[in-house]
């Protein structure tokens, strides 16, 4: 086990708002409530926090974990060890103590049998849940659920979280749902009146309030994916169930009902069909998208292998679709509840023939909203599929975030062609006819009554006017123009967000939910004498800043979480002058990346490279 | 009603041509049944005096899907993946419900690479006309046995099939499909009539249009034949579709040898007994006829099963009349008080 040096030198100093902890539960014993409030109450306080569920592929009896992080410089990865551990699981305590250094806390309900050899240089506070939880006289069916919300109070008052912190949580999740928010509340204070009364602090633990997080919210990236594509004015969402993309869409149909009733008519003006499966949702989405809705599915890896065929079609059609990959651990069903970033390059030329696609890498909560937006603006203009790639730590977990900000542009619907526009091209037009000189063609959409707009619409070899064409020079000028539409789109993509040290001479190119971990680790870099610049990746192709960020750096190091470095062999397939420059650093365990892998690794090569 | 053939016009209510309604020319073999179905579609849509811009046209992949491009050209087309069409009408259709869909498939494209969707898009009700030119052979690959070929067919280089066919109007029926008939190429009256009422009813109809290969499989026993099927089939009645506008008088008919079954529009058709009792609103008949005719060995066509569709998956949504692909932005994207209820929710 890695622990951090500082760990062992000041085990006895206090560590104020700077833990991690680490809940063992039982899946679908109802802990995530629980934790939920737990969270959202040191978030209250002001404090940045984030949410982690490392969970089994099963719906009841597995063991589940839920980790908390609570960090006052605001950092928000992965630690690879526990703080605080709260036990609830008989089956996996023993092994859940391994993960706490010494000093470590342990709280664990009582009922749970002690390991005979546990680790002595441990803080233990057992707990008396199931006596509490008696004493509360709460139904049979509601215990095992209680049981969660007693260590809550526990922890909570060990910890020093203010009770009134816990009822804002507790307020902020049950809303009007007064009875429920009345039992639970009970059962919290019990716990944190017991503890007040019945142990005494031994560790070092500690919260204390901050300034209020005004400007941040709670939530997950598949909410704000959600969200973000009902403020872009999504018509058309087709889908198939799966992990972790599900609960996008089913955020969606949750909050379509609030917010696209017709400010006219009061109707819906979103579609949201669940299909037989990933090629009906792909092939449903490209359908609208061509009749000139805004349209949208959302998968994973297995769902996109299943797409693969359509989005060819899309492509070579030149159809607007958004396409969001909520990334899991793959190849085949893989680690279907478990974290990665390893679709880019299957996703990059996803199809077959000579394809490449625009995608956008949101790196946060509130950047999953603002590319459910922009995405659709994007597929549009450039009448081609545009894929978002989130990743099951981002788009499931929960994360503090920067306010969602509204849209700032109007928009963009692309070239579109109704009756009364025909006029202008004097019967010259033709769908996939380079008027405008930039690669992208006018299009008309069904519906449109003019005889003049309709045309035929073919995945097979076509000229400017949609006729089918084996003509050699006319399908290389096609396929030439749509790459240039393609790459003429770069400088217009989300630009890459660059966060410089002083005097750094290597830098770091990363991607996506690994931001947090990357951040931490170029600071921690910089503490033990080595400054790095870090350059995040938003968006492929890529555009000149990258470039730039190349041309002005000895080495980089290309950091991701896959096993044979996917965004690095894009980086040198692209930008091959500079391939000497770049090293490629990547792993997937199915884990989010965290701060310290980050250090030692480019520690490491550095002593090799530098 | 019979004179409706023989006073044709020049030019249909809404004041176009028969012209206005052709296609590309067909590149299919010449006497391929397809092209019969592809004349009878542009007639139909003509005689039904719906302007060609408010049909729009799909198809997966086969020779049956290429014809979509010899018919009504003035009618926007998608000619997509093999197997998918169904999905793609199933997004297309919500963007303007004015259009009306006709998809356009083979045995091939339904019946095994497609079939999910085919059984699927029959779940949903999308309201549209579902075709399969069925003739129980890989055309545009050269000759390979689909999931319609009759059992102990042969062929040039595949031998003899040794698998059971699917029968389409039978699957369309368990699937819920509450219009399906069946129809040949060799019977060009029946056919328009059939597509004329499949256009006008309000879910999916499905066609299964018997339509002979006449490159690979046209060998005179063949199932899917010609001369098969000119001395074989029996159709169960004589039907004339019969437009909103037009009052009926059943008396015209002989008493009890004519029904008349309305559609959601208030057109009708009317169905003339034949040679038997057959009652097409009875599914347990329907499946019983298709049972036995491919038993016996005769090939029952006509208008199988016929179910009034009240509503269809339009009705389950609620959602704006007019065409969606048209709504501005600002009935698109929630006002900024919205967002800021969001983020206060959230903090």
């Amino acid at each position: 086990m890695d622990y951090p040096n500082e760990n062992e030198q000041t085990g006895q100093s206090s560590r104020v708002n700077d833990f991690c902890m680490t809940i063992c539960t039982v899946n679908g014993s109802g802990s995530a409530t629980a934790n939920t409030i737990l969270y959202r109450a040191l978030f209250n306080m002001g404090i940045p926090t984030s949410g982690k569920n490392i969970f089994p592929s099963n719906i009841k009896g597995l063991p589940t974990w839920f980790v908390i992080r609570a960090s006052e410089k605001g950092y928000l990865g992965r630690v690879p060890y526990d703080d605080i551990i709260v036990a609830m699981n008989a089956d996996t305590f023993a092994k859940d103590l391994t993960y706490l250094p010494k000093g470590g806390v342990v709280f664990y309900a009582d009922h749970l049998q002690k390991p005979a050899d546990a680790n002595p240089d441990l803080i233990y506070y057992p707990m008396p849940i199931r006596q509490l939880v008696r004493q509360a006289e709460v139904p049979r069916n509601l215990r095992e659920y209680m049981e969660n919300m007693a260590y809550v109070g526990i922890v909570g008052q060990v910890l020093g979280i203010p009770m009134e912190n816990i009822e804002y949580a507790l307020g902020k999740h049950f809303g009007s749902r007064q009875t429920a928010l009345e039992s639970n509340r009970n059962i919290i204070r019990s716990g944190y009146e017991w503890a007040a009364a019945n142990l005494t602090k031994q560790d070092r633990y500690s919260v204390r309030a901050l300034p209020p997080l005004s400007d941040y919210i709670l939530t997950d990236g598949n909410n704000a994916a959600a969200l973000g594509s009902l403020f872009g004015g999504v018509q058309f969402c087709a889908w198939y169930p799966i992990t972790p993309a599900s609960s996008l869409v089913e955020s969606m149909l949750a909050q379509n009902p609030k917010l696209r009733k017709d400010p006219v008519t009061g109707k819906n003006t979103c579609i949201i069909l669940q299909v037989e499966d990933e090629l009906a949702a792909a092939g449903s989405a490209i359908g609208a998208g061509w009749a000139g809705l805004r349209a949208m599915t959302a998968t994973s890896g297995p769902g996109l292998s299943l797409m693969t065929e359509n989005v060819g079609l899309a492509y070579f059609t030149e159809t607007p679709v958004v396409i969001w990959d909520v990334q899991r651990v793959g190849p085949s069903t893989g680690l279907p509840t478990r974290t990665a970033q390893g679709d880019l390059a299957m996703v990059y030329r996803l199809g077959h023939g000579d394809i490449n696609h625009i995608i956008l890498i949101p790196g946060s909560v509130n950047e999953c909203f603002e590319f459910g937006w922009k995405a659709f603006d994007l597929a549009e203009h450039y009448q081609t599929p545009v894929f978002v790639m989130s990743d099951l730590d981002l788009g499931m977990n929960q994360w503090i975030t920067r306010k969602f900000e509204y849209p700032q542009l109007p928009m963009d619907r692309g070239r579109i062609l109704w009756e009364e526009d025909m006029a202008r091209f004097e019967g010259t037009w033709g769908r996939y006819k380079d008027i405008e000189g930039d690669g992208i063609p006018w299009r008309t959409v069904m519906g449109n009554q003019n005889p003049a707009a309709p045309y035929f619409t073919r995945g097979t070899g076509h000229d400017e006017y949609g006729n089918y064409s084996e003509d050699p020079q006319n399908w290389a000028a096609m396929i030439q123009r749509i790459k240039r539409k393609l790459q003429s789109s770069c400088e217009f993509l989300p630009v890459p967000v660059v966060r410089k040290k002083p005097n750094a001479r290597i830098g770091i190119i990363a991607m996506g939910s690994t931001d947090p971990a990357i951040i931490e680790g170029q600071d921690q870099l910089e503490e033990a004498g080595l400054p790095v610049d870090y350059l995040r990746i938003r968006a492929l192709p890529a555009c000149c800043e990258v470039q730039e960020f190349l041309e002005s750096h000895e080495r980089v190091y290309v950091l991701e979480l896959n096993r044979d470095g996917q965004l690095y062999g894009i980086l040198i397939q692209e930008l091959h002058d500079y391939s000497p420059k770049l090293i490629s650093v990547s792993e997937v365990d199915g884990l989010p990346m965290t701060a310290i892998w980050v250090k030692q690794q480019i520690l490491a090569k550095e002593q090799q490279n530098g | 009603m019979d004179n409706v053939q023989s006073t044709k016009l020049e030019r249909n209510f809404v004041g176009l041509s028969p012209i206005d309604y052709r296609g590309k020319p067909s590149t299919l073999c010449p006497g391929c049944g397809h092209n019969t179905v592809s004349n009878q579609i542009q007639q139909a849509v003509y005689e039904l005096g719906i302007v060609p811009e408010m049909i729009a046209k799909f198809s997966g992949i086969g020779c049956s899907s290429k014809s979509l491009n010899y018919y009504l050209s003035r009618s926007f087309g998608f000619n997509g993946l093999h197997g998918r069409m169904p999905t793609l009408v199933s997004g297309a259709c919500f963007a303007d419900r004015r259009v009306k869909a006709m998809g356009t498939s083979g045995d091939g494209d339904t019946a095994s690479i497609g079939l999910g969707h085919f059984k699927h898009i029959i779940r949903r009700n999308v309201p549209m006309v579902y075709i399969i030119e069925n003739n129980g052979v890989y055309g545009l690959t050269k000759g390979q046995f689909s999931a319609t070929s009759d059992l102990g067919l042969e062929l040039k280089h595949q031998g003899k099939n040794f698998l059971p066919p699917l029968d389409l109007c039978m699957e369309a029926l368990i699937s819920g499909a509450k219009f399906v008939a069946r129809a040949f190429s060799g019977d060009i009256k029946q056919m328009k009539e059939l597509l004329k009422a499949a256009i006008v009813h309000n879910g999916i109809a499905v066609i299964d249009v018997i339509s002979p290969c006449v490159t690979f499989n046209n060998r005179d026993d063949a199932l899917q034949s010609y001369t098969w099927g000119r001395e074989n089939e029996a159709p169960i009645q004589d039907i004339t579709y019969v437009p909103r506008a037009q009052a009926i008088h059943i008396q015209d008919f002989q008493e009890g040898e004519t029904r008349e079954v309305r559609l959601h529009d208030g057109s009708s058709i009317l169905l003339k007994k034949i040679d038997r009792d057959y009652d097409p609103t009875d599914k347990h008949a329907a499946l019983d006829l298709l049972t036995e005719s491919y038993k016996n060995h005769y090939f029952a066509t006509g208008l199988i099963y016929i179910e009034n569709a009240e509503t269809n998956i339009f009705d389950e949504f609620d959602f704006v009349e007019e065409p969606l692909n048209r709504l501005t932005p600002d009935r698109l994207r929630p006002a900024p008080e919205a967002l800021e209820r969001i983020n206060f929710a959230y903090q």
